[in-house]
């Protein structure tokens, strides 16, 4: 345990706004920090290798267009995906979603067909299959879950059916930090003929992902969430099925030959890739995937689990709390979504603030999820591995006073 | 970080124990305020007669921002002419800027302890919005006695 509090502390300094502000930072959910390693690897792509990728025939775009390939092996190997073909840069989780609804969606369904959403999803993996479904003549149906972010297999079963051609389901829930079962979840959709796109947005910096053993046709998530800079994102999609879908955007660097009356596109993963490309977001976001698994996933869980159970307990014991979702702390990935009784959201946001104290408050762009849980909005605090006791500690410090503080005798 | 609380005691009173929020029997107006951020919804109502706003009411749910707001708002201008109720908003509207003088504040009684949301630029719209509320329904008196 002092060897993990010594580990973080050691870590804490590669992070500047961690280091130099007073700020507790518990908003990891909707984005990290960045630590100098990947800040670095960025502007040393600028200095020393930038010119337009795939472009030119000199040395220095030739180093370009090396760095951001060597970044897409990269991203493909953190992943364990099958070849580095198969992972498409973004510019975030957002994108990747909607590139597979507009190409594969939208080309692939018709009326009859079945589209299945959870309720959990983030808007982002709602919207784009509501346009699609209503683009389509589709059917979309919507997977529900327990109150403890529990999604069954016999209600999967229930929604599934011969007509289901796709399922969108997050793989850790941005309000509940639940983990969904993916692998067993991938073999009852393919046992309907149906794929199966994952939302790896909120797992994917905490956890092994490996999608050849989940076996999921798709996977998305943001380099932001996983201390990369924001703009850069990734799509990972099975070689067969991103071999048959059309291109999303189109543009430059996206085809083969362009003739006034034909076009022959490139092929994967580039004809989805139209226009310059983020290169210096793509190589930061390799040096982030250096920095995670230099630190360990085992190290991010344990911190990840000690401040998620330190802060669950501190909070059962405050009058007033309740927390949403499962009571177990190992089902929660650092999230800690919660409701004070009688004060808004908003408000305990800011008395937090107040104290330097950083989290989210609101409907966390999954307000279908609100609806079925009954409530309006809630206050969600959201940790990552650099976080520390002491940080927990004032954050659940402060929770305490909230309510007298709005007023409310204890 | 510097981030004075600025949940005293007026905000938290009017917000726990608010004195104009209720229906009202029979308003003359009626309008309904929203702000998608916080998820703050209210109906303000209100009754005007002969250029006198002789009551008024909300009701809705919200922040204690919004909530303590509107209460404090419809405190101060029941009983007051229409032109000095929006003399008033736009004294508010100064003073959450962070341009109002000490003077204004003073007009502004109560309201005045809502002065550090000028601070608080994610909380501005939970502040004003009674009284831009309350500002849209004196603009529609107005066009519908034209």
């Amino acid at each position: 345990m002092e060897k993990l509090e010594n580990k973080i502390r050691t870590l804490r300094a590669d992070f500047p706004i961690i280091k130099n502000s007073g700020y507790a930072y518990l908003d990891n959910a909707a984005t990290t920090q960045k630590p100098v390693q990947v800040l670095e690897a960025e502007r040393e792509y600028y200095e020393k290798r930038n010119a337009n990728p795939f472009r030119g025939v000199y040395d220095l775009s030739e180093a370009a267009t090396e760095a951001y390939e060597r970044a897409r092996a990269r991203t493909a190997a953190f992943i364990h995906a099958g070849k580095a073909e198969e992972i498409v840069f973004t510019r975030n989780a957002s994108e990747s979603l909607n590139l597979i609804a507009y190409s594969y969606g939208l080309s692939c369904l018709k009326p009859g067909d079945e589209l299945v959403v959870s309720v959990m999803e983030h808007h982002s993996n709602f919207l784009p299959w509501k346009m699609v479904a209503e683009r389509t003549g589709a059917t979309l149906r919507q997977l529900k879950c327990a109150p403890d972010g529990e999604i069954t297999q016999e209600h999967l079963a229930e929604v599934l059916n011969e007509h289901t051609r796709l399922v969108a389901l997050t793989q850790t829930s941005n309000i509940f930090g639940r983990v969904n079962d993916l692998r067993s979840i991938a073999r009852q959709v393919h046992a309907v003929g149906a794929v199966l796109v994952a939302d790896g947005a909120q797992s994917v910096p905490h956890m092994p992902v490996d999608v050849q053993s989940l076996d999921v046709d798709f996977l998305v998530f943001s380099g932001h969430k996983m201390l990369a800079p924001m703009g850069i994102g990734v799509l990972y999609g099975k070689y067969e099925l991103l071999e048959k879908m059309p291109p999303f955007l189109s543009g430059g660097e996206m085809i083969e030959t362009v003739h006034w009356d034909s076009v022959r596109y490139a092929s994967v993963p580039h004809k989805f890739e139209a226009g310059t490309v983020n290169a210096g977001g793509a190589v930061a976001l390799a040096a982030a995937m250096d920095y995670i698994e230099g630190v360990g996933f085992d190290v991010i869980h344990a911190q990840e689990q000690r401040l998620t159970a330190l802060a669950m307990e501190e909070m059962r014991d405050t009058p007033g709390i309740s927390i949403i979702g499962s009571e177990n702390p190992r089902e929660h990935m650092g999230i800690i979504t919660f409701l004070v009784e009688g004060v808004h959201p908003h408000d305990v946001a800011s008395i937090l603030s107040a104290e330097g104290i950083c989290v989210r408050a609101g409907h966390h762009c999954a307000q279908p999820l609100m609806d079925h849980l009954g409530i309006f909005s809630t206050t969600r605090a959201s940790f990552y591995f650099y976080n520390t006791e002491e940080e927990v500690r004032r954050f659940t410090d402060t929770l305490r006073t909230i309510r007298r503080q709005m007023g409310y005798g204890e | 970080m510097e981030n004075k609380n600025f949940y005293n005691e007026i905000l938290t009173d009017h917000n726990l124990h608010p004195i104009h929020k209720h229906q009202l029997e029979n308003p003359d107006l009626v309008l309904e305020g929203v702000n998608p951020t916080c998820g703050d919804d209210i109906w303000l109502q209100m009754k005007i007669t002969d250029g006198i706003i002789t009551d008024g009411s909300f009701v809705g749910d919200g922040c204690a921002i919004s909530q303590a707001s509107a209460d404090i708002m419809l405190e101060l201008v029941i009983g007051k002419p229409v032109e000095e109720a929006k003399r008033l908003a736009e004294m508010f509207f100064k003073m959450i800027k962070g341009g109002a003088t000490d003077e204004e504040i003073d007009i502004l009684e109560e309201a005045g302890a809502l002065q550090d949301i000028a601070h608080m630029p994610a909380r501005v719209k939970c502040a004003v919005l009674g009284w831009h509320t309350m500002e849209e329904i004196l603009k529609q008196k107005e066009e519908s006695n034209q």
